[in-house]
């Protein structure tokens, strides 16, 4: 195990550093930032100004080490909007975006598996049917067209639920079914499929011949290797969730990252978006380090290769 | 050759294997059932796909009303069966007197073609580089492999967005972003696939032969994987699509006056507390299509090739 974790712990810093090469190239290469901030009546002066405030004006090679060297010194420069240091700006509102992510998640997770899992138990019925519907309608709706229809019933036809905004608990019951949906929708279909392959294997048969109760032999032999693939999914849904909380923020004025980095792009908030997107990468980039342990625990055979 | 007999034909040897299998009255009906069923399911899945497609083509003739048409007489007017509603706008109409139908059949023309421009451009980048990973394995195949492993493990959307940020939006720029998006689906099942396929029969006589390994990706590997590229193609399509929108309702895809689906919700979300109907209808249209995609994705998927059921 200590091998295995030494190993992830090498993979992540790789990927940490590809992610951030990536950013950095996203960043530098597909325009200049200099030409989108500067009003239309700047001139030469003034747009030289500017690239020497941002860097731009040394070599390709040394800008990305400065990124590097300031990204890791959590200096981003100072928000042209809030006319405050970016990064702290940007780790103040990662609270209420992990809020929201996390009841996604819970929400996902406590709605999908046992959807799927009676799915595959009642295989061929009309329960079976109707679950299967729900995974398929919710793969296919975007984000923010669910979180618009919700407002719609919940908020504006049966006005149960506040519109948007970070308060009580009501405020999260929205915003975090339409995170949840696409994702509990995943898990739902995952779960199933895993535990039909699960279901029939020899183990299980051993396990009914024994005796044990069907309620045993589903939850306690059959899915704690059918959630094995599960937690793999998480793992790489992570990525969408984060990018869907942007999407959900802004139909929900959620004060979170997503919704600023949004504002940020609006306002040209160079220093923010940068902070806002290195900030989101290092978290997902930790969380995959998790999953992968998390994987190692459960499987034995991870951790052996 | 002309009086030969019809068994020694070199396709003769075929029709005996399709006989000897329809002996086997357990395999050839274990055969024929999926078949039908999911040809069936293919029919009944295309069928939005087909409308949509339909209407993107014959725009001009099917909308009512021209899509960039302002009536600021006729504001937010509910769809036509309501009262208050007009017969001539069967939708209603959106906050500044757009007709909302005419906007939807419109917006076809640009969700669907900038979805495949930019998966075909995906399809074009992600199976070479698959190939070339999975033929050449080594070095080669480490840094590619490493490049779709980075790329995965983070979240597109954040990536579309900072590029986005950076070069403005435009329609050339959504395409290639959303086609960097879509390259590592290609990329990862055509390189598992050349793993194996680099050491069939043919392509080893190929190698024998002194044929050059550019020759041999692009005749003998390429057009074995294309089936299969084809399905996961169809399969990326529905995300695709939903991406589009999603950057169009964030104000970074499609740019007004242009209608797209995406564009259209994200003007609605203002109008949400007295018009129901400019939210709703352009999802409808969205998720109807990509439900389409996405089944007609799943049945090729159980037809062509069954194994890719867990990928």
């Amino acid at each position: 195990m200590r091998r295995y974790v030494f190993y992830k712990l090498l993979h992540t810093l790789g990927v940490a550093l590809g992610v951030l090469t990536l950013v950095f190239l996203a960043l530098r290469l597909s325009g200049d930032p200099a030409a989108m901030m500067v009003p239309p009546d700047a001139s030469l002066q003034d747009i030289r100004a500017w690239r020497h405030e941002l860097g731009l004006d040394v070599p390709l090679h040394e800008q990305y080490l400065r990124f590097l060297r300031d990204g890791l010194h959590g200096k981003f420069g100072t928000s042209f909007k809030h006319g405050v240091p970016a990064w702290p700006l940007v780790t103040e509102r990662m609270w209420a975006t992990a809020e929201l992510a996390l009841v996604a998640l819970g929400l996902a997770l406590a709605i999908g598996m046992p959807i799927g899992i009676v799915a595959s138990r009642t295989r061929g019925s009309s329960y079976d049917a109707l679950a299967m519907a729900f995974a398929v309608f919710g793969q296919a709706t975007p984000y923010f067209w669910l979180g618009l229809m919700l407002i719609l019933v919940f908020s504006v036809q049966i006005p149960i639920f506040p519109t948007g905004g970070r308060g009580d608990w009501r405020h999260l019951v929205l915003p975090g079914i339409t995170l949840g949906t696409f994702f509990a929708a995943s898990v739902a279909r995952l779960t199933r499929s895993c535990m039909l392959e699960v279901l029939g294997t020899e183990y299980v048969l051993t396990a009914r011949a024994k005796g044990l109760s069907e309620r045993v032999v589903t939850l306690k032999h059959a899915l704690k290797n059918a959630l094995i693939p599960v937690v793999t999914l998480i793992g790489l849904h992570l990525g969408s969730l984060l990018g869907g909380a942007v999407v959900t923020e802004t139909i929900f004025a959620w004060p979170g990252v997503g919704r600023l980095i949004i504002f940020a792009i609006s306002y040209r908030d160079y220093p923010v978006v940068q902070a806002a997107v290195f900030l989101l990468a290092m978290i997902f980039v930790s969380i995959n380090l998790v999953v992968d342990l998390l994987y190692g625990l459960l499987d034995p055979r991870v951790r052996a290769e | 050759m002309a009086g030969a007999s019809p068994e020694s034909r070199p396709g003769a040897l075929t029709m005996a294997g399709e006989d000897t299998w329809r002996l086997v009255p357990h395999l050839g009906r274990r055969r024929r059932i999926p078949m039908t069923w999911g040809s069936l399911r293919l029919v009944v899945a295309a069928v939005p796909l087909a409308v949509t497609v339909l209407a993107a083509a014959f725009a001009a003739t099917l909308a009512p009303h021209d899509p960039l048409a302002q009536d600021l007489g006729r504001r937010l007017l509910p769809p036509s069966w309501l009262s208050g509603g007009s017969g001539a706008y069967l939708l209603g109409t959106d906050q500044i007197g757009r007709d909302v139908l005419s906007r939807i059949i419109y917006g076809a023309r640009i969700s669907l073609p900038i979805a495949l421009a930019a998966s075909a451009l995906g399809a074009g980048v992600g199976i070479p580089l698959g190939a070339i990973a999975g033929y050449f394995r080594g070095r080669v195949d480490g840094v590619l492999s490493n490049a779709m492993d980075i790329q995965l493990s983070f979240p597109f959307l954040l990536f579309a967005i900072s590029i986005i940020a950076v070069s403005g939006p435009g329609v050339s720029v959504l395409v290639v972003v959303l086609a960097i998006g879509s390259w590592v689906a290609y990329a990862r099942i055509v390189r598992g696939m050349v793993l194996g396929l680099r050491e069939k029969e043919f392509v080893q006589a190929a190698r024998a032969l002194g044929v050059s390994s550019g020759r041999i990706i692009a005749r003998q590997i390429v057009p074995n994987v294309l089936p299969t590229a084809f399905v996961v193609g169809t399969l990326d399509v529905g995300r695709i699509i939903i991406l589009e929108a999603t950057l169009s309702f964030l104000g970074l895809g499609v740019q007004p006056p242009t209608p797209s689906w995406g564009m259209s919700l994200s003007d609605a979300r203002e109008y949400i507390q007295i018009a129901w109907w400019t939210a709703t209808f352009p999802g409808l249209a969205i998720m109807l299509v990509v439900l389409s995609v996405n089944q007609l994705g799943d049945g090729l998927r159980d037809i062509l090739d069954p194994r890719l059921r867990f990928a």
